[in-house]
């Protein structure tokens, strides 16, 4: 079953975080951003960068939130607290990019870095969506549906429900969404992948994720 | 406004060969392009610190030490220094002793750096990436605060009393913090009297309203006096005289570059239609003729009220003679019609903003 959607919680206030605020924002969800700081220390941030999106606490934030959205350096996961994610519908827009962010010993073996952050939030309803689009993309290419010009946006997870919930809040954000299944599809659109920061519709997509799915199985 | 110049010291191609030319002679072409633009009234000069074979720019001090003698007016900075992996002491006594050299045209810019191959070369490790920034930033600023130094932290050996000089006539040296959007920096940038450069390389430009805003506030929630909050902005350019020559021939090496960076990072490099939709109207990328980079300028200052543009045209193994012309352009073009355009309202504007 699928919950009806309101509230959008995000976690970072970074370039992909505040991108993220405002589209969901101008689609009307409610908003609510964290970050490490006391919520009032990024409230200035917000006023300025995400007008009507408020700051909460880490705990509040994911007590509170319909999705909530991970879009912090992925160098953080382990900071995050698995017990205040049970059961949650999570997205995970974070990449493991070695040369900007270092290596990280975890993430060396794992073919797809999503598969390492479900693992230690063991309770969440994972979904990995927006990492395959640049920050200032997110903003500047969504559009209407129908409209000729509107990208797509593979989603996977290991959550049908919760896969369905997060088309449907990317569907108003502004972009086709693609069902590519489990998580362990998501290592399709990772770094260095075809789809990774290039431009698809959603008749491609589905096609890329089609025959990268065949390659695997084969 | 002020119109510069900055480069990573991009390498040249063999004109007969097509190979790769040398470090040594792209190092010489730099200095030569310093002294052009300073020839041809640009504002600016700085040099972003690169350690790869395609761009060796790896000590800019000792480059702009050169300039120093050899130029006038031109105000000679980095862009950006990687203060995450220097010595912060070691930083500011180049940049004094550039200041001195050059009668007070010296400027740093300190940034994370987008560039990471100075981690590994100096023994550091990117897991701590903001960690560094942050405690070397903090010693920079006492630094230039005082002539003796009394501080500890974690990445280098504690400084009790010391004495770092030589010192600047001028009592200090600008110390801008470089950024490429993300809105803490921003906010850390206003909240420490900074002032701030933006690098815009992608996307549209005016996506940074927001952020100088974001500074503005900050620096005025701090009671940071007006003068010193101050907003630069960095971007890929071209001027050709023919608009569209211009932009097929900046096209070519800006996708070579984008290759290149594609190859390390795991992205495709973006199509053609992608370059041309932001090497136009609000875009980051300003290639074109002398009047539409002027027009360009002109109107990314309605909505960030910066007070210096300056711009990366060497990329992608660009000939030198092209290089020379277009910051021939810059300087003979583009900045009177600048200077035109804005007049006194920027300065106006730019007090307006900072009240």
């Amino acid at each position: 079953m699928t919950p009806e959607i309101r509230s959008i919680g995000i976690l970072g206030a970074g370039r992909v975080g505040t991108a993220l605020a405002r589209l969901a924002l101008a689609a009307g969800y409610e908003v609510r951003v964290a970050t490490a700081r006391p919520p009032h220390e990024i409230a200035l941030l917000l006023e300025v960068m995400a007008p009507g999106a408020e700051p909460l606490s880490v705990e509040a934030l994911i007590a509170t939130s319909d999705i909530v959205i991970l879009a912090l350096p992925l160098s953080k996961y382990r900071e995050l607290r698995p017990e205040l994610f049970a059961g949650k519908i999570v997205i995970d827009a974070m990449n493991y990019w070695p040369p900007t962010d270092g290596t990280i010993e975890d993430f060396e073996r794992a073919a797809s870095s999503s598969e390492i952050v479900q693992d230690h939030l063991a309770g969440a309803r994972l979904v990995r969506a927006f990492n395959h689009m640049g920050y200032h993309e997110i903003e500047q290419e969504a559009r209407p549906e129908g409209d000729p010009a509107r990208r797509a946006l593979a989603v996977a997870g290991n959550d049908a429900d919760a896969r369905a919930a997060v088309s449907g809040f990317i569907d108003r954000l502004g972009y086709d969404p693609i069902d590519a299944g489990p998580l362990m599809a998501s290592r399709n659109f990772g770094v260095g992948t075809t789809i990774f920061g290039a431009a698809f519709d959603r008749t491609e997509m589905a096609q890329l994720l089609a025959s990268a799915h065949q390659r695997e199985a084969a | 406004m002020e119109i510069g110049i900055y480069s990573f010291g991009d390498v040249q191609k063999d004109a007969t060969t097509g190979e790769l030319g040398s470090t040594a002679e792209a190092t010489r072409n730099l200095l030569e392009a310093i002294q052009l633009a300073d020839q041809v009234g640009l504002d600016y000069f700085g040099i972003g610190e690169h350690h790869t074979r395609e761009m060796p720019a790896s000590a800019a001090t000792v480059i702009l030490g050169a300039a120093a003698a050899s130029t006038k007016n031109i105000k000679l900075g980095s862009a950006v220094t990687v203060l995450s992996t220097d010595d912060p002491v070691r930083v500011y006594q180049q940049f004094a002793t550039l200041d001195a050299l050059s009668n007070g045209r010296a400027e740093i810019t300190a940034g994370r750096g987008s560039s990471t191959e100075s981690f590994p070369l100096f023994g550091h490790s990117l897991n701590d990436y903001d960690a560094l920034y942050a405690e070397k930033l903090d010693l920079l600023m006492l630094i230039n605060e005082s002539e003796s130094v009394t501080w500890n932290g974690k990445f280098r050996p504690a400084l009790n009393k010391a004495q770092v000089v030589p010192r600047p006539d001028g009592g200090s040296l600008p110390i801008w913090l470089a950024t490429g959007g993300n809105p803490q920096s921003s906010v850390r940038a206003g909240l420490n009297g900074l002032p701030i450069s933006y690098a815009i390389i992608g996307g549209q430009a005016n996506r940074f309203a927001p952020l100088a805003e974001l500074y503005r506030r900050a620096a005025a929630q701090a009671g940071v006096a007006p003068e010193k909050i101050k907003v630069s902005v960095a971007s890929p350019g071209f001027v050709g005289e023919d608009a569209a020559k211009a932009k097929d021939f900046f096209w070519t090496h800006w996708h070579a570059v984008m290759e290149q960076l594609g190859k390390i990072r795991g992205f495709a490099p973006p199509p053609r239609f992608h370059y041309d939709k932001e090497a136009s109207g609000d875009g980051a990328l300003f290639a074109g003729s002398p009047e539409e980079i002027a027009e360009r300028i002109v109107k990314l200052h309605g909505s960030l009220g910066h007070m210096r543009q300056f711009f990366q045209i060497d990329v992608g193994q660009m000939p030198h003679r092209e290089y020379l012309r277009s910051i021939e352009l810059f300087g003979t073009k583009v900045k009177p019609l600048v200077d035109a355009a804005l007049g006194d309202k920027a300065k106006a504007k730019e007090a307006n903003r900072d009240a």
